[in-house]
């Protein structure tokens, strides 16, 4: 027999207190301002391949649909070039709700399985949290080796040639206080 | 306004790695201009658009302990990446704007002894402010040694450094660009792309989407005759050089097209040698700025 899934949701099961969340954070309390123009959409160079195109984010967000909205690739696929906020027709900053929308994600662990946008969030964080600054090399090598062994030997000659070129180096990079960057993240985190 | 200002380089993570050359024009110009800009002491990671994606006190904690630094000495901040220009701003604002971000910011300067050193007056500006705002067009054009006419140059703002924080230009259709690259003699075309996305770090992490992204820019660059493009972004540099390869593969087209920084183009202009200008870490080699019809 054939089973039919639902496609809409009952008001019981969206969640609200995600709305009031969101809302809270700096730079999101725009969001009911929303007229639903569509302008976001159109403006993002990327919204061609995302699941839900930046205005329905915005609705979902505002009425709740905490599970869908975390759980999509446009929160990730958001290249943060900040075109929608500019263009916004009623100010709102809509980079800033894709920010707020990915800490939540990472938060509770949402974001899609392998996709390597967070993974190279994550190790991006992990090394200036250490060391203060970013080694490049080191990102790039940390991220395939959590994504694919292929992928570095896919890019062996890539990066070769940044070598040759003195556009890749190994020297880790980090700054001499390391003990108050320590201090601060820690008290800032409280 | 504060008499006199001075100022701080700040490099940001780029600048000692992929675009050294960036790095290495910018302090030949600066020289040659007798602009000065020591490189700000014990600087940090700004967090980029990675940290935020995790921890937004934290992210905006680490661009305000460069603020700080930098207020400290009574030196404003020169920065001449624009995810770094963007993310320094941008924490300096919400500091300003949201009194919860001021507390808990406060509270971890005042844990490693900034605080009394932070009130919120540095300013973060990107080199092209400082050439049009504070040395000026017309000095700059006097310095000019030798003229770059007859090259046609595609002038590639790209996102960070004209959204949303530019207090110098129009986001929607900035010139400046345009306008110092004119004074070099060269020739710069118009295009509605030139502040469209090149795809940021989706080039390295969703390549499909990301190489799509910058191959649209430079598809328009060859489309419109441009000889090269010039970049004011480490990020926009690296995407749309170092990745012609592949775009060529996959896009069936012939690419090749050298992109540059701004600050190499006008070093060119100021007759600075290639190698003090970084040209040795091309990947495809701008020869159209040193034939020797333009002379």
């Amino acid at each position: 027999m054939e089973t039919y899934v639902r496609t809409i949701k009952y008001e019981k099961e969206l969640d609200r207190s995600f709305t009031k969340e969101i809302l809270s954070i700096p730079g999101c309390e725009g969001l009911t301002n929303c007229i639903q123009c569509g302008t976001c959409s159109g403006t993002c160079p990327v919204s061609i391949y995302m699941d839900y195109p930046p205005r329905r984010i915005i609705a979902m967000v505002r009425e709740g649909f905490k599970d869908e909205v975390l759980s999509s690739k446009t929160i990730w696929l958001c290249a943060s070039c900040y075109a929608c906020t500019v263009e916004c027709p009623q100010n709102i900053k809509i980079t800033d709700i894709m920010y707020a929308l990915k800490r939540i994600a990472m938060r509770e662990r949402r974001y899609p399985k392998g996709f390597p946008i967070p993974i190279l969030a994550k190790a991006f964080f992990d090394i200036v949290s250490n060391k203060g600054r970013q080694t490049e090399s080191k990102l790039v090598m940390n991220v395939w080796l959590k994504i694919s062994l292929l992928k570095i030997l896919k890019n062996s000659l890539f990066g070769l040639k940044l070598l040759r070129k003195g556009k890749l180096h190994f020297k880790e990079e980090k700054i001499k206080d390391r003990e108050s960057l320590k201090l601060l993240l820690e008290e800032v985190k409280k | 306004m504060r008499e006199n200002r001075k100022y701080f380089y700040y490099p940001g993570c780029s600048l000692k790695g992929t675009s050294l050359a960036y790095e290495k024009s910018l302090l030949a110009v600066f020289k040659y201009l007798g602009f000065e800009a020591p490189e700000l002491p014990d600087w940090n990671c700004c967090g980029a658009t990675s940290y935020m994606s995790i921890d937004e006190m934290s992210a905006f904690s680490l661009a305000v302990r460069n603020l700080a630094i930098a207020e400290k000495e009574k030196r404003d901040i020169v920065a001449p990446c624009s995810a770094c220009y963007m993310v320094l701003n941008k924490a300096k604002k919400y500091v300003e704007e949201y009194e919860g971000v001021k507390d808990v910011i406060f509270k971890g300067l005042e844990k490693i002894g900034l605080k009394e050193h932070f009130k919120g007056d540095v300013k973060v500006r990107h080199p092209l402010d400082i050439f049009i705002n504070e040395i000026g067009i017309e000095n700059i054009k006097a310095k000019i040694k030798r003229k770059l006419n007859g090259v046609r140059v595609f002038s590639y703002y790209g996102c960070l450094l004209v959204r949303p924080f530019t207090d110098f230009d129009n986001p929607r259709y900035p010139t400046m660009l345009d306008n110092l690259v004119s004074a070099t003699g060269a020739e710069t075309i118009e295009s509605a792309l030139k502040t469209k996305c090149c795809g940021g770090s989706l080039t390295g992490t969703l390549e499909n989407v990301g190489l799509r992204l910058s191959y649209l820019i430079l598809k328009e660059a060859k489309r419109k005759g441009a000889h090269l493009i010039v970049t004011v972004c480490p990020l926009c540099q690296f995407n749309l050089e170092a990745y012609q390869d592949r775009m060529e593969k996959i896009f069936h087209d012939k690419l090749g097209i050298p992109v540059i920084f701004f600050t190499q183009i006008l070093g060119v202009a100021f007759e600075i040698d290639g190698k003090e200008l970084g040209f040795n870490h091309s990947l495809i080699y701008p020869d159209i700025l040193y034939q020797k019809a333009l002379v």
